[in-house]
């Protein structure tokens, strides 16, 4: 049973019921039903061609569920002919991305119809991956599928918005049933041999290179292990040859964006054999780029990390003295750069202050750590 | 079997016997101590005892309703003296005692020194549905 052939298939097959005249969220039902079918069925019997296969059946459910509602409602189905086979699939999958980051969506939302309708996951997947009960993930599809169940399909929307639903998938991360970042990562492949966009390819480089040191970053005990820290032999170095080969071919087309920007300064990182090589004025460039494009204050925060590292401590907290205090993480930078200026007494309450506001455990924990170390050695 | 929750506070329960702020801890009593309760799951999964557990922020709110058309008002960030849960776990265990028995398993987490925290942890019983009828 090739399931991942399944959810490649999905948003093809959705796209192929729309083209036909199903309306999307019909359309979406249909297709999981097929799904289920397909699951219990191929593997007695596996189908010579699947996705054929999976349009005959998710068509026929389609139907069968519009009759039953026409005969409710005497209204009648558009069913027309076949429609030219090949033709408009890579299309029907793109507006099927655009359509389930449309903008009337939540954050939220989004991610869950993204993940079913183009990942085709089933709601039981997205549930464990978003540690939520079933139930409540099904309502928070089908209230999603309402949303935009009056949006033309063919509305193009806008990449932005999809690509930033994608890497908030891939920000989840979790790693259960499904591996949130690695279906982010394929969803965006498939994105970029639709889309020749040079931000598609910054995003697939940045996860790339980011999921190239996932093995690296934490601690048989899901302790966190800072970058500098990491045992750069458990970096996947074909993962990064091939971020920073997509990245290179996005940069070669002169139309800078954040994501290009941010696989930039992943890159240098991955670049370095050890932590002491890392080309830290390079990264600040590319921070600096980073503020030009975007003015976040959270690529502020990290720039003045990087011009510690640079240019000395002295600097970076200069760079820090601008920005608002209330930030996340600022505790957490200004402890790192005070105590390599030589302020372990600061550093120590900062980092206690940090480890109250961290946003999830191991950072907690974490900062825990870091306080506890400088206290420890002030009383020695 | 009946479920209980037990509740690990921040502050606003008595103080513990090993009462030393976690940042003055070493390094390796802090992983000690999350291994401790890490291990303290883990074990309760095995015994089909482990329901669910997650830490919570320290950061909360009060929240009140405050007639219609008008925004929930709010209280807080919380002042220094009010009780403020940490982090809870649910377990499902045969018999009160046995749930007073993990709790003070898990209130011996060690702390500073690798002694023990002897942290006072609250223990509440849930209320559940109507009993089924067995007549």
């Amino acid at each position: 049973m090739d399931e991942a052939l399944l959810r490649t298939l999905t948003p093809t097959v959705i796209g192929i019921l729309v083209r036909r005249g199903a309306d999307f969220a019909a359309a979406e039902d249909a297709v999981q039903d097929a799904l289920v079918e397909a699951v219990r069925g191929w593997p007695d019997d596996p189908p010579r061609d699947p996705k054929g296969w999976l349009v005959t059946v998710a068509w026929r459910k389609f139907l069968d569920a519009a009759r039953a509602d026409a005969s409710r409602r005497h209204r009648e189905v558009r069913a027309e002919g076949e429609p030219v086979p090949g033709a408009g699939e890579v299309d029907d999958t793109l507006r099927l991305y655009f359509l389930c980051a449309h903008p009337s969506l939540t954050a939220a939302s989004a991610v869950a119809l993204t993940l079913r309708a183009v990942g085709g996951l089933s709601t039981r997947q997205i549930a464990q991956a978003y540690l939520v009960p079933e139930a409540t993930m099904a309502q928070r599809i089908s209230r999603a599928k309402r949303t935009v169940s009056g949006v033309r399909f063919n509305q193009p929307g806008d990449v932005a918005t999809v690509l930033r639903v994608l890497y908030l998938v891939f920000n989840e991360g979790y790693s259960g049933d499904v591996d949130l970042a690695a279906e982010a990562i394929r969803l965006t492949r498939q994105l970029a041999v639709g889309i020749n966009h040079e931000e598609v390819a910054g995003l697939l480089a940045l996860m790339l290179l980011h999921h190239a040191r996932r093995p690296a970053r934490t601690g048989p005990d899901g302790r966190l292990v800072p970058l500098a820290e990491q045992d750069r032999g458990r970096w996947n170095t074909r993962l990064i040859a091939e971020g920073v080969d997509v990245l290179q071919a996005a940069l070669a087309r002169d139309r800078l964006g954040e994501f290009q920007a941010q696989a930039a300064i992943a890159a240098l990182h991955a670049d370095a054999r050890t932590a002491q090589e890392t080309d830290w004025v390079q990264i600040v460039e590319w921070y600096d780029e980073l503020v030009r494009l975007t003015d976040s204050p959270v690529a502020r925060l990290n720039r003045a990390v990087a011009v510690g590292e640079a240019d000395g401590p002295r600097a970076g907290l200069a760079a820090l003295a601008g920005l608002d205090p209330a930030l996340p993480r600022h505790a957490a930078v200004a402890a790192y750069l005070h105590e390599r200026d030589g302020d372990p007494v600061t550093a120590a309450r900062l980092y206690a202050e940090a480890a109250r506001s961290a946003p999830n455990l191991p950072e907690r924990d974490h900062l825990t750590r870091q306080a506890a170390r400088l206290n420890m050695e002030l009383r020695s | 079997m009946a479920k209980y929750l037990l509740l690990k506070h921040y502050r606003g329960a008595p103080a513990a016997v090993n009462d030393v702020p976690m940042d003055q801890w070493t390094p390796e009593e802090v992983s000690a101590h999350v291994r401790y309760m890490q291990d303290f799951g883990a074990r309760l999964e095995g015994t089909g005892e482990f329901v669910d557990g997650q830490a919570l922020s320290p950061q909360g709110t009060f929240v009140r309703y405050d007639g219609e058309g008008r925004p929930p008002i709010t209280d807080g960030p919380f002042a220094e003296t009010k009780d403020l849960i940490a982090g809870w776990m649910v377990i499902d265990v045969e018999t009160y005692e046995r749930a007073l028995e993990l709790a003070g398993e898990l209130s011996a987490a060690p702390g500073a020194g690798g002694k023990p925290i002897h942290e006072w942890l609250e223990v509440r019983p849930f209320l559940c549905a109507l009993p089924t009828i067995t007549e």
